[in-house]
């Protein structure tokens, strides 16, 4: 888990540190792949002429008609975009966030309290274990079908990676640093916000990361069952419907959302934790 | 200002158990500077945690102006021989050094004054809105050493604290806790296991003996202040100083040159 940000970390500040020249080729070199595929996705979906699997052009054009067609006073989006992307992207950022907020404060209250984990760790390998789209029918029964039970799915699907990296963030804040905290007398509120906190952080981002990919999985999963909006509902809806394009159409729309929230991730993540990578250059 | 009175302490229980310092009595008076001097693993570090209230000693009594301490005492500051992980790499040099300060009161204006304050003694006025890891080993120590006087503690303890700089640094940072401890007339408690460190800069060397450490003596310095590092190394008396303090540490073994 933290290899993958360290090396996010590692790559972006050597495309900092060798210019705007480089990195502009870097990503040139990177993504002449991307063309070529789409040219033969397009050939390979005419040749075959099968109606489950329509050419890119087809779903592009076909996406255009079906979401962004709408008048300016929308955004260019039409009914069904505003009826089903808004509340998806609602529930997962929720689902996440409050995923968050509990995962963070129960992991910080875990890795600093030796008693409590003591306590809670088992039951947390067990509840851990149960793959979260089992639950769902358990939480269609606790809680409303809709907006309620799809926030449970994500929020206990997600929790897991946030919590066992804070917990691990926690636990081993430098002892020299804890030693200081102590020497200097800070308080408990000092402590928490400006020595574990920011100690665990490079291990909490890692983790919210991992979580964030994982919300976008259970948002759909949630909204495949029972669901009356979102992207899950529609990529259903669609192919029930027969529309083929626009089943596709969806799972581009969910690809370039989890794109979109990846990138937008590690734009804060690399502002936020700018400290620590830069630290670890010059050690 | 500090007596330490008879502290024993022991790692683990039972037939592991390994006892680290064995009985050890010191006093340090008020504005007085004394180095306690002892070769590497000898228990230095555990005594002066135990001083820090950062181990419960197993036995024995931490005095501070009199009052029995058991905790880490409310007015006392360390300055760490790991300097690198005793700043904190997500919080400028300025944050760095007021952070401690909330403590002692006055509003955010006050804390940022007396941290800048602290910065310019250690000669790194600039550097406050740096980042500790951009500063070199040297400075990042002059960083804590600022930390520690901005704190302005009633007793600075020191453990190995130019251990990790190279030989010109350290000659450096030694004339600045000189000058330091002069102008606030500190007292300071400075932990080492370099021999003419120990005389160049102490009122007083306490010598300490190996597993169990125990306090083994004690020499009184009478050097000139200021001290050189040039002129005060070649006086007879610093030489016939180190010499002693040398004799101490080594224990009695007689001097065997062909033995590893």
């Amino acid at each position: 888990m933290t290899t993958t940000t360290s090396r996010a970390g590692r790559h972006a500040a050597e495309s900092g540190t060798e210019g705007g020249r480089r990195g502009l080729l870097g990503v040139l070199e990177q993504m002449w792949l991307i063309p070529l595929v789409l040219v033969a996705w397009e050939l390979g979906a005419r040749q075959g002429d099968s109606i489950y699997f329509p050419p890119p052009t087809t779903i592009v054009t076909h996406m255009y008609e079906l979401w962004f067609s709408g008048p300016a006073s929308h955004l260019f989006l039409t009914e069904e975009a505003v009826d089903n992307l808004p509340p998806s992207v609602g529930r997962l950022l929720a689902g996440w966030a409050i995923a968050g907020v509990i995962g963070v404060g129960l992991g910080i209250a875990l890795g600093r309290s030796k008693a409590l984990s003591g306590y809670i760790d088992p039951i947390l390998e067990f509840a851990r274990a149960i793959p979260p789209p089992a639950l769902i029918p358990l939480f269609i029964v606790l809680f409303k079908l809709g907006t309620q039970m799809q926030l449970a799915t994500i929020v206990y699907g997600v929790i897991w990676p946030i919590l066992v990296n804070t917990v691990d963030g926690a636990r081993h804040v430098d002892r020299v640093h804890a030693d200081t905290a102590q020497v200097f007398g800070l308080g408990r509120r000092q402590r928490l916000f400006r020595i574990i906190l920011p100690a665990a952080a490079p291990k909490i981002f890692a983790g919210l990361r991992l979580s964030l990919s994982l919300a976008v999985i259970l948002m759909v999963v949630s909204e495949l069952v029972g669901a009356t909006d979102g992207l899950g509902y529609l990529i259903l809806f669609k192919q029930q419907s027969f529309d083929l394009a626009g089943m596709w159409g969806a799972m581009v729309l969910l690809s370039i959302l989890g794109f979109v929230l990846n990138a937008s991730f590690l734009f804060v993540e690399r502002r936020v934790l700018s400290w620590h990578r830069r630290a670890q250059q010059t050690t | 200002m500090l007596d330490v009175v008879n502290l024993s302490h022991t790692y683990g229980k039972g037939p592991s158990a390994h006892q680290a310092l064995g009985g050890i009595d010191l006093n340090v008076a008020e504005g007085e500077l004394v180095c306690v001097v002892g070769p590497s693993g000898c228990g230095k570090s555990t005594l002066l945690r135990s001083i820090a209230g950062l181990i419960k000693p197993t036995a024995g009594q931490i005095r501070i102006r009199d009052v029995a301490v058991s905790d880490t005492p409310g007015d006392l500051a360390v300055v760490f021989q790991d300097y690198s992980r005793s700043l904190f790499p997500w919080m400028t040099v300025g944050d760095n050094v007021a952070l401690p300060l909330r403590r002692r009161g006055g509003d955010r204006a006050a804390r940022r004054a007396a941290a800048a304050d602290a910065l310019e003694e250690v000669g790194l006025a600039a550097a406050a809105t740096k980042y500790p890891w951009e500063l070199s080993g040297g400075m990042q120590q002059r960083v804590a050493i600022a930390r520690a006087l901005a704190y302005r503690p009633s007793l600075l303890l020191m453990d190995e604290p130019f251990g990790s700089v190279d030989a010109q640094t350290r000659e450096d940072l030694e004339d600045l806790v000189l000058k330091v401890r002069e102008l606030h007339r500190m007292t300071v408690l400075l932990i080492t296991h370099d021999i003419d460190e120990s005389v160049y800069l102490g009122d007083r060397v306490i010598v300490l003996k190996k597993s169990p450490a125990t306090v083994v003596g004690e020499l009184s310095v009478k050097l000139p202040f200021p001290r050189d590092q040039i002129a005060t190394r070649e006086l007879p008396a610093f030489v016939h100083l180190r010499a002693e303090v040398g004799r101490l540490v080594r224990g009695k073994d007689p001097f065997r040159p062909f033995q590893a």
